[in-house]
C-alpha cells in the first residue's frame, strides 16, 4: 500500500527535477577574442544537446546545465582547442547522446547510408518500369476469335444505352 | 514476383509496428552515463566543513564507494536524504558527498539540520569535477569499485526500492569480484 | 418558475450533455460504418443513401460536444478537469477557446471534429460520384472515425469532472500557448492531417469496388489538393509562430513533431502529382492507391508519436503508454487492414498507356520517388534513436545537422527534375524540342545565380548560387509554360495557374532558405542604457526598460531604436522595437517576447535576455535577410492549392457530368474486355 503512495511521489519528484521549460532563448555575453571563435561558437552550441531537456540544442535552452556546457564551450574555444577536440570533450562525460550530428559508426551506417541507398533502388525501380516490355504491334492486335468477342461485348453494352466508342483519357 | 512485391509494403509496416510497440516500453528520458567503466576522474577541490584541507580522488578510500550528488537547491535531495542516512550505516558501502554548484555555508548549515550522513563532502562549487563526471542535475550517484572504477551512475533520488532494484545487486556482484581476486 | 435546485443542477449538467453527444456520435459513426456498405453488397439503393443522413448526425453531434466543451472554457466551468488544467478566469476570452485544443483531450477532439466536418463536406459535394462509390467511402471515414471517438471516450475523455472538489481556479493556459499563432495553428495541422482520410477513404473504396480509373482520380483530387493545402498552411504557421515567439530566430528544428507534419506533407505532394497523372493518362494507378494509404498513415504514426512518449519533444502533450497501445492498435488496424486490401485486390491490369524515357510520365515518377525517398528519410532520422535504444546499443540524438545534410541532396535533385515536367511532353517528348525549351531557363538561371552572391553579398558563394539556380529554374520553367500557353492563343485553365502558382512558390520558398541560411548573423551583448551595437549595417540603440502591465501577465519592455546606416555614413531611424520578458500571474513562468521589424527583405529581430548590473542587459539581435520568403512561398503554394481545387472541371453541371462519367466508365469495360480475352 505505501509502495503505492512510493511511486507517484518520487515521480513527481524526479520530474521536478527534471523538467525545466525553457520558454526564452537564452542570452549570454561572452565576449570572443575575433569573429571567427564566435562563429564557431554559434555552430557548435547549436550541434551539441542539452543532455538534460526535452529536445534542445545548448543555444536555446535555459536549463542550468546547458548554461553550464555553454560556459565550458566558450572556455574551450578560447583555449584554442579545435572543434573534434571539443566534441570529445563532450561526449567522453555526456555520451553520444549529446551530438545532434550522429557519429560514423556501425551502428550509423543505416542512418548515413540509408538515403543513397534509397535514391539507388528508387532510380532503379523508375528504370525497371521503363524498361517494361512494351507491348508489340503483334501482341496487340487481336487475333479474329478476340475480334468477334469484342464485337459482341461492344453490341452487348451499347445495346444498355451508353456510347460505343470508346473514348480516350488523353487531356492537353 | 509481382505479387510479393505488393506484399511488401504490409511487410514494412508491421516490422515498423513492432518497433514502436518496443518503443513504448523503453524510456527516452533514461540517460546511461558515459563514464560506466572508465575510473574516476582527477580532480582537487576542498571539502566542505573546511576550505583549506584538499582532497583527490585518492582520498575516496573504500571497496565499494558510493559518491552522492547532493545541493541545497535540490528539492528532491531532501526527500532522499533520510535514506542516505540509512546507507550510510551499511558496512558494505562507503559513502561521500559531493556538494553540487552550492554556497558553503547553505550546505554546511544544511547537515547540521538534516544530519550529515557523508565521510566527508567535495565542495564543488564551480562544477567542474560534476562536468567530469557528466552530472546534468541533483541527486546522483555513482558506485564506484575497489579499481576506482565508475560501474553505474543513478539519477534521481534512492529510496528503499530504488535501492532494492538497482544498487543491491550490483553491490553484491561487486563483493563477489572482490573475493575472486578480480 | 424553475425551482431554485434545478436551476443550480442544469449549468452542472451541461457537461454531461457534451459527453453524451460524443456518445450518440459514436453511435452515428458505427451506424456509418455499416449501413451504406451492407447497402453496396446486397444492392439496396435505399441503405446506402442512408450515408449522408447517418454523415450528418455524427458530424451533427460532434459539433455539439466541442461547441459545449468551448462554452465550459468561456464560462469557467472548473468542474471539468481539463478546463481547470488549462484555463483560469484571468485569461482573456480568444484564449480560453483556443485553450479547447491546448491539451491532448481537447485536441484530439478537434481531431475527431476535423474528420466529421470532412465526412460531411464529401458528403455534401458528391453529387458528381456514383452513389455506391461514396457509400463505400463513407462508411470507410465513419470507421476511421469509431476508433478515434472510442479512443477519445475510453482513455483521453475532455469531460471528466473533478467531483466534489471543484477548484475555485484554473491552472492557466501555458504562457507559450497564449499567442495568436498557436490558435490557429493546430485547426490548419489537423485539417490538413485528417484531410488526407479522404484520399485514404477513396483509395480503400477504390480497391474495394476494383474501380481504380481517372473517373476516381478525378473525384479524389480535389479533396486531396484541399488537404495539402491546409497542412502547408499548418505547417508554415507553425515554423513561423516558432520563429517570432521562441527568441533564437529559428524556423524549423526537425523536432519529431514537426517531422510528424512534414512526412505527410511530402507524401501527399507526391500523391497530388500522381493522382494528376492517373486522371489525365490512367497510368500510376497502383503508385497512387498506395500513395493515399501512406499519406494518411503517416497523419496516424504523427499522432502516435506526439502522444505516445516514445520520443523527446518540447512540442509533444503529456506522455501515457497506455494511450499509446491505443493508437498503436487503431493503426495497426487501419495502415495493416488497408495494405493487406492492397496487396490483395491492387489491379493486375497493366494499363496500356505507355510512355518513353523522356516524357512527362518519367519527371513526374522521377519527383514522386525522390518525394517519398525524402520522407522516408526524414522517418529513418526521427525513429533512428528509438531503434538504436530498443537493439540495446544506447542512446543516440539524431538532429539538424543530419537533416541538413541528407535533405538538402535529395531536395536539390527535386527541384532539378522539377524544372523539366511543366515543359515535357506527355507519353513522348520531341526530339529536340525540350532541349530548345529548357536552354533560355537554364542559361538565365546560371548567370543570376552566379553573379548573386557577388553582388548581394559582395563575394562568390558556392552555396548561394546553387540555391537561387536552382529557385530561379524552377521558376522560369513555370513562366516559360504559361508564356507557351498564350501563345499557342490557349488560355491557362485554373489547375494550370494553381499549377504554376504553386511552383513558383516552391521557388520563393528556396529563396529564402538560401540566403538567410548563409547571411544571416547573431549578436549576444551586454548594453547599457544609451549603448549601441552595430549588427550588419544596422544600429540598435538600448534606450532602457519600461513596466507595462497586461491582462494576466506584468512584464519588462525593452525599448530599442533601430537605425539603418544609410551611404553617408549616417543613421536613419527605421523603427522601435520593444522585447518584453513577461512574468506570467499564474503560470509562473518566465517568457519572452522578441521584437521585430519585419520587412520583405529582411528582418531585425530583438530579445531580451537576463538583467545585469547597474541597469543594463543581455540582449541578442538577430539579422534575418529574406526570412519571410519562406512563408510567402508556402502562401503561394497554398494559394495554388485553392486554384487548382476551384477548376472549372470539378464544377461540371449536372447534364455535362453525366457524359463525362459515361466516358469515364467506358474505359473500364475496355481494359476488362481485354483481359477477358488474353
Amino acid at each position: 500500500m505505501l509502495m503505492r503512495l512510493f511511486l507517484p511521489i518520487v515521480l513527481i519528484f524526479t520530474l521536478s527535477f527534471a523538467a525545466d521549460l525553457a520558454q526564452a532563448s537564452p542570452v549570454d555575453t561572452f565576449e570572443f577574442k575575433d569573429e571567427v571563435t564566435k562563429v564557431r561558437f554559434q555552430a557548435l552550441s547549436k550541434e551539441l544537446r542539452c543532455p538534460k531537456c526535452q529536445n534542445q540544442n545548448l543555444a536555446d535552452s535555459n536549463s542550468p546545465i546547458a548554461a553550464d556546457l555553454r560556459k565550458e564551450l566558450y572556455d574551450l574555444l578560447q583555449q584554442g582547442k579545435a572543434d573534434s577536440e571539443i566534441v570529445d570533450f563532450m561526449v567522453d562525460r555526456y555520451g553520444e547522446f549529446v551530438l545532434y550530428r550522429p557519429r560514423v559508426s556501425s551502428v550509423t551506417y543505416i542512418l548515413w547510408f540509408g538515403p543513397a541507398l534509397l535514391i539507388l533502388i528508387g532510380v532503379i525501380v523508375v528504370i525497371v518500369i521503363l524498361r517494361k516490355k512494351p507491348a508489340s504491334k503483334e501482341n496487340l492486335a487481336l487475333n479474329t476469335a478476340q475480334q468477334e468477342k469484342l464485337k459482341k461485348l461492344l453490341a452487348d453494352s451499347a445495346d444498355t444505352g451508353s456510347s460505343s466508342a470508346p473514348s480516350s483519357v488523353e487531356k492537353e | 514476383m509481382n505479387k510479393i512485391i505488393r506484399f511488401l509494403p504490409l511487410i514494412l509496416v508491421i516490422a515498423l509496428g513492432v518497433v514502436l510497440y518496443r518503443g513504448l516500453s523503453l524510456n527516452p528520458q533514461d540517460m546511461p552515463s558515459a563514464l560506466v567503466g572508465k575510473t574516476m576522474p582527477e580532480f582537487a577541490l576542498s571539502i566542505l566543513k573546511d576550505g583549506n584541507k584538499t582532497v583527490s580522488k585518492t582520498d575516496l578510500s573504500g571497496d565499494i564507494v558510493l559518491l552522492n550528488v547532493w545541493a541545497t537547491w535540490c528539492p528532491t535531495c531532501k526527500y532522499e536524504h533520510p535514506y542516505l542516512v540509512d546507507i550510510a550505516k551499511n558496512p558494505q558501502v562507503t559513502l561521500y558527498g559531493l556538494n553540487y554548484k552550492d554556497d558553503r555555508e547553505a550546505a554546511q548549515e544544511w547537515l547540521t539540520h538534516y544530519k550529515d550522513p557523508y565521510q566527508f563532502s567535495i565542495f564543488d562549487e564551480e562544477g567542474t569535477l560534476g562536468l567530469d563526471l557528466g552530472v546534468f542535475g541533483a541527486p546522483e550517484t555513482f558506485v564506484i569499485d575497489h579499481h576506482g572504477v565508475i560501474r553505474k551512475r543513478f539519477a534521481g533520488a534512492i529510496d528503499t526500492r530504488v535501492w532494492r532494484k538497482e544498487f543491491e545487486p550490483l553491490i553484491k556482484q561487486l563483493i563477489a569480484e572482490k573475493e575472486q581476486g578480480k | 418558475m424553475i425551482p431554485d435546485t434545478v436551476a443550480q443542477i442544469i449549468p452542472q449538467l451541461i457537461p454531461e450533455l457534451g459527453h453524451l453527444a460524443l456518445v450518440i456520435a459514436l453511435a452515428f459513426a458505427i451506424c456509418l460504418s455499416i449501413v451504406p456498405l451492407l447497402g453496396v453488397h446486397s444492392a439496396q439503393q435505399k441503405l446506402m443513401s442512408y450515408a449522408k443522413p447517418l454523415t450528418f448526425g455524427m458530424f451533427a453531434f460532434t459539433a455539439m460536444s466541442i461547441l459545449i466543451l468551448a462554452y465550459s472554457f468561456v464560462v469557467d466551468d472548473f468542474s471539468i478537469k481539463y478546463v481547470a488544467s488549462h484555463s483560469n478566469t484571468l485569461l482573456p476570452y480568444y484564449f480560453k477557446i483556443s485553450a479547447v485544443w491546448g491539451g491532448h483531450e481537447g485536441s484530439l477532439l478537434l481531431w475527431v471534429f476535423s474528420l466529421t466536418a470532412w465526412t460531411m463536406a464529401v458528403a455534401k459535394f458528391s453529387k458528381d460520384i456514383e452513389q455506391e462509390f461514396i457509400a463505400r467511402v463513407l462508411a470507410i471515414m465513419g470507421m476511421i472515425a469509431v476508433g478515434f471517438i472510442a479512443f477519445t471516450l475510453l482513455t483521453s475523455n475532455p469531460f471528466d469532472r473533478l467531483w466534489p472538489n471543484v477548484p475555485m481556479e484554473g491552472r492557466d493556459l501555458n504562457p507559450l500557448l497564449q499567442d495568436v499563432g498557436l490558435i490557429i495553428h493546430p485547426p490548419l495541422l489537423y485539417l490538413g492531417y485528417v484531410g488526407f482520410a479522404v484520399a485514404f477513404a477513396f483509395a480503400v473504396a477504390a480497391l474495394m469496388s476494383g474501380k481504380m480509373d481517372a473517373a476516381w482520380a478525378r473525384w479524389s483530387r480535389p479533396w486531396t489538393v484541399g488537404a495539402w493545402m491546409f497542412l502547408t498552411l499548418g505547417i508554415a504557421l507553425g515554423s513561423w509562430w516558432a520563429y517570432y515567439e521562441l527568441g533564437w530566430g529559428g524556423w524549423w528544428f526537425w523536432d519529431p513533431v514537426e517531422n510528424a507534419s512534414f512526412m505527410p506533407w511530402l507524401i501527399g505532394t507526391a500523391l497530388i502529382h500522381s493522382l494528376a497523372v492517373t486522371e489525365k493518362r490512367g497510368t500510376f494507378r497502383n503508385w497512387t492507391v498506395l500513395l493515399a494509404i501512406f499519406a494518411f498513415s503517416l497523419s496516424l504514426l504523427g499522432t502516435f508519436l506526439v502522444r505516445s512518449g516514445v520520443i523527446t519533444s518540447v512540442h509533444s502533450f503529456a506522455a501515457d503508454p497506455s494511450r499509446g497501445v491505443f493508437i498503436l492498435v487503431l493503426l495497426a488496424i487501419t495502415v495493416g487492414g488497408s495494405l493487406t486490401l492492397y496487396a490483395f485486390r491492387a489491379t493486375n491490369v497493366t494499363s496500356f498507356s505507355r510512355f518513353a524515357l523522356y516524357s512527362r510520365e518519367t519527371a513526374l515518377l522521377l519527383c514522386n520517388i525522390v518525394l517519398v525517398v525524402a520522407a522516408t528519410t526524414v522517418l529513418l532520422g526521427t525513429l533512428y534513436p528509438l531503434l538504436v535504444d530498443a537493439m540495446g546499443y544506447g542512446k543516440i540524438s539524431v538532429g539538424p545537422p543530419y537533416f541538413n545534410a541528407v535533405f538538402v541532396p535529395i531536395m536539390s535533385f527535386l527541384f532539378i527534375v522539377m524544372g523539366i515536367g511543366p515543359l515535357i511532353r506527355w507519353k513522348k517528348a520531341k526530339k529536340g524540342e525540350l532541349r530548345k525549351q529548357l536552354l533560355k531557363p537554364s542559361l538565365i538561371s546560371v548567370v543570376v545565380g552566379l553573379i548573386f552572391p557577388v553582388i548581394y553579398g559582395g563575394e562568390f558563394n558556392l552555396l548561394v548560387s546553387f540555391g537561387i539556380i536552382l529557385a530561379m529554374w524552377v521558376f522560369l520553367v513555370v513562366v516559360k509554360d504559361i508564356v507557351n500557353q498564350y501563345r499557342n492563343k490557349v488560355k491557362p485553365s485554373r489547375s494550370h495557374w494553381g499549377m504554376a502558382i504553386a511552383h513558383a512558390g516552391i521557388a520563393v520558398c528556396i529563396v529564402g532558405v538560401t540566403i538567410v541560411s548563409s547571411y544571416e548573423s547573431e549578436t549576444n551583448v551586454r548594453m547599457a542604457v544609451n549603448e549601441s551595437v552595430e549588427v550588419s549595417g544596422y544600429q540598435i540603440e538600448f534606450k532602457g526598460i519600461k513596466q507595462v502591465e497586461g491582462p494576466n501577465y506584468s512584464a519588462e519592455q525593452g525599448q530599442l531604436n533601430v537605425y539603418k546606416v544609410n551611404a553617408d555614413g549616417e543613421n536613419d531611424f527605421v523603427a522601435l522595437l520593444k522585447p518584453e520578458r513577461r512574468a506570467y500571474k499564474v503560470q509562473t513562468m518566465g517568457m519572452t517576447e522578441a521584437g521585430i521589424d519585419g520587412g520583405l527583405f529582411r528582418d531585425v529581430y530583438v530579445a531580451l535576455g537576463d538583467p545585469l548590473e547597474d541597469g543594463a542587459w543581455a540582449i541578442r539581435v538577430h539579422y534575418k535577410p529574406f526570412v519571410r520568403w519562406i512563408w510567402l512561398g508556402a502562401l503561394f503554394m497554398s494559394f495554388g492549392g485553392i486554384l487548382s481545387m476551384l477548376d472549372k472541371r470539378y464544377r461540371a453541371k449536372r447534364t455535362s457530368s453525366a457524359k463525362q462519367t459515361a466516358n469515364a466508365v467506358q474505359v473500364k469495360p475496355n481494359v476488362q474486355a481485354v483481359s477477358e480475352l488474353s
